[in-house]
């Protein structure tokens, strides 16, 4: 029976083994924290530009605001 | 709302995962052949099989696209092929660790599937230059879901053909990891089969909310006639 | 129905009427093939090939003669309106595919008719395998043809036209290679053509050339839509 699979090598020792398997899986968690690096650098930069907008609409409601100030006390006086 | 329910689904995977990798390691005996080494089986196979469908869940979407012409469907497409070439890489990387283990080179080409999915792969990273070198987003679009239903189609039909390639003398040693699996073995490799479906289906929700919040940023920057930033990544389709 | 008949054989005629003239891509593809065999001479070290290295070395070369062809296939469309004329034109656009592919298979046949004798010249002892190989080589012309038009009515509208035919077709085609290499070895042993799985191999070319045909048949439509 054994004759079958000439190509299978025997079952590397417990602690070599372990090295193996313990890599297979590491990579795997390496993978996904590299993704979730990259989706975090993207969170930031939305973050950021959302910041930028928030401060570009309010100068923007600041500025009408202040037009209409003036012309209600130029006008009242 | 590509958000919603994506918490749920995160805390599903994450318990799928704690238990499908315990049953790994504590409850799944130790296999006759190859040992410990067999252990890479459990996540290798199921990130393989999930790439593969996720392809052809890329095509299913292609076809949605290029019947309804609406572009939602292409982001799904391309989001859907973009991680399963992620989960790729971690196949062929997991796949050439267990190589080494089983058979002492870092690459065989004796294992027709493993040889199949590199093809694939090879195939389906080529979407991203391709998509590159077509400027009209509209046109992109449209191409990207005709060679995502092409490469669709082209899966089965590789590994028939490599399958076929294989000399009779080498044994598919996937055969004797899944033709007579114990049944704790199996319920283990369901579990974890499951645990890293859950895993795609999050990342793909992931990364379609952060490209809908990217999109409403851009949308907020319109309205407002804000001044824009510098340019927008000329594959990766919008949403939102 | 009759109107498409006649706007492929317009298409297909206008093809091979240019090509006779101007002969820009099959003198160059012939050539092209013939030097590569003289690189594999040298570079395999050797001056007779036999079963899967005589395979490989035909269907490689055969292979990267044919992108040069493809890659040119839709260039005189792009330049000159054609695409536009298809649309405006009351038939089955599926015509332009229909027709590119046969002119395609036509130009792949044509170049097999003078590199294939001369690399029997060149490496093989005898010619007993060519008739056989005839098959093989129209089965995976077929399928070649399919595939190739497919991917250079998309390129021809990129940036990198020359780079994307052969980068996103080579991984496309792998199984046709398998199929025709897994027939061809055992044609070109040197003790003679034995048939070893010969009708398998001829069945997965059959396959791949009617999965591929009906998939550009499906999709071709959606390139031509503006």
């Amino acid at each position: 029976m054994s004759a079958l699979l000439p190509a299978v090598a025997p079952a590397l020792p417990l602690h070599e083994a372990g090295k193996y398997v313990a890599g297979a899986y590491i990579v795997f968690l390496v993978l996904i924290v590299v993704y979730v690096a990259i989706m975090a650098a993207k969170l930031q930069r939305i973050e950021r530009e959302l910041g930028e907008l928030a401060s570009f609409a309010e100068q923007g409601k600041g500025e009408p605001a202040r037009a209409v100030e003036k012309s209600s006390v130029g006008g009242g006086s | 709302m590509y958000g919603k329910g994506l918490r749920p689904l995160s805390i599903a995977t994450v318990a799928m995962l704690a238990v499908s990798l315990s049953l790994v390691f504590f409850y799944a005996p130790l296999e006759a052949d190859q040992g410990f080494i067999q252990k890479i089986f459990y996540l290798h196979v199921p990130l393989a099989i999930t790439a593969l469908i996720g392809f052809i869940v890329g095509g299913v979407f292609a076809i949605a696209h290029l019947r309804s012409g609406n572009r939602k469907w292409d982001a799904y497409s391309y989001v859907s092929i973009h991680m399963s070439v992620i989960f790729g890489v971690a196949v062929l990387v997991t796949g050439s660790i267990w190589a080494k283990a089983s058979w002492g080179h870092w690459w065989v080409w004796d294992e027709p599937t493993l040889v199949s999915f590199l093809i694939v792969f090879l195939l389906y990273a080529t979407y991203y230059p391709f998509r590159y070198a077509i400027e009209d987003p509209e046109r992109q679009a449209r191409y990207a879901s005709v060679f995502a239903v092409t490469a669709g189609a082209f899966v089965p039909l590789n590994f028939l053909a490599v399958r076929m390639a294989q000399s009779l003398v080498h044994p598919r040693v996937f055969a004797t990891a899944n033709g007579g699996l114990p049944g704790s073995m199996l319920l283990t490799f369901l579990a974890c089969l499951a645990a890293i479906a859950l895993l795609w289906v999050t990342l793909v929700k992931f990364e379609l909310t952060a490209k809908s919040a990217s999109g409403q940023v851009k949308r907020l920057r319109r309205a407002l006639d804000a001044p824009a930033p510098g340019a927008a990544s000329r594959i990766a389709p919008e949403v939102g | 129905m009759t109107s498409s008949r006649a706007a492929f054989a317009a298409i297909l005629g206008k093809d091979l009427r240019t090509e006779l003239r101007t002969l820009q891509s099959l003198p160059a593809m012939a050539l092209f093939a013939v030097t590569t065999f003289v690189i594999f001479r040298f570079g395999l070290d050797r001056t007779a090939l036999s079963g899967s290295l005589a395979a490989g070395v035909l269907w490689a070369t055969l292979l990267f003669a044919a992108v040069l062809g493809i890659n040119r296939l839709f260039v005189s469309e792009h330049e000159e309106g054609g695409f536009d004329a298809i649309r405006l034109a009351p038939v089955d656009r599926t015509v332009l595919f229909g027709a590119k592919a046969a002119a395609l298979l036509i130009y792949l046949l044509a170049l097999e008719l003078i590199v294939v004798p001369i690399f029997a010249l060149f490496f093989l002892g005898s010619a007993a395998a060519l008739p056989p190989l005839l098959g093989i080589l129209v089965l995976a012309d077929l399928g070649l043809a399919t595939t190739g038009t497919l991917i250079s009515s998309m390129a021809v509208n990129s940036r990198a036209r020359d780079l994307l035919v052969p980068l996103v077709l080579l991984p496309l085609v792998v199984p046709l290679m398998i199929a025709a290499t897994g027939a061809s070895d055992p044609l070109l042993t040197l003790g003679g053509p034995t048939y070893d799985r010969f009708g398998t191999w001829l069945a997965v070319l059959g396959l791949y050339d009617l999965i591929f045909g009906l998939v550009g048949y499906a999709v071709f439509d959606f390139l031509l839509e503006d």
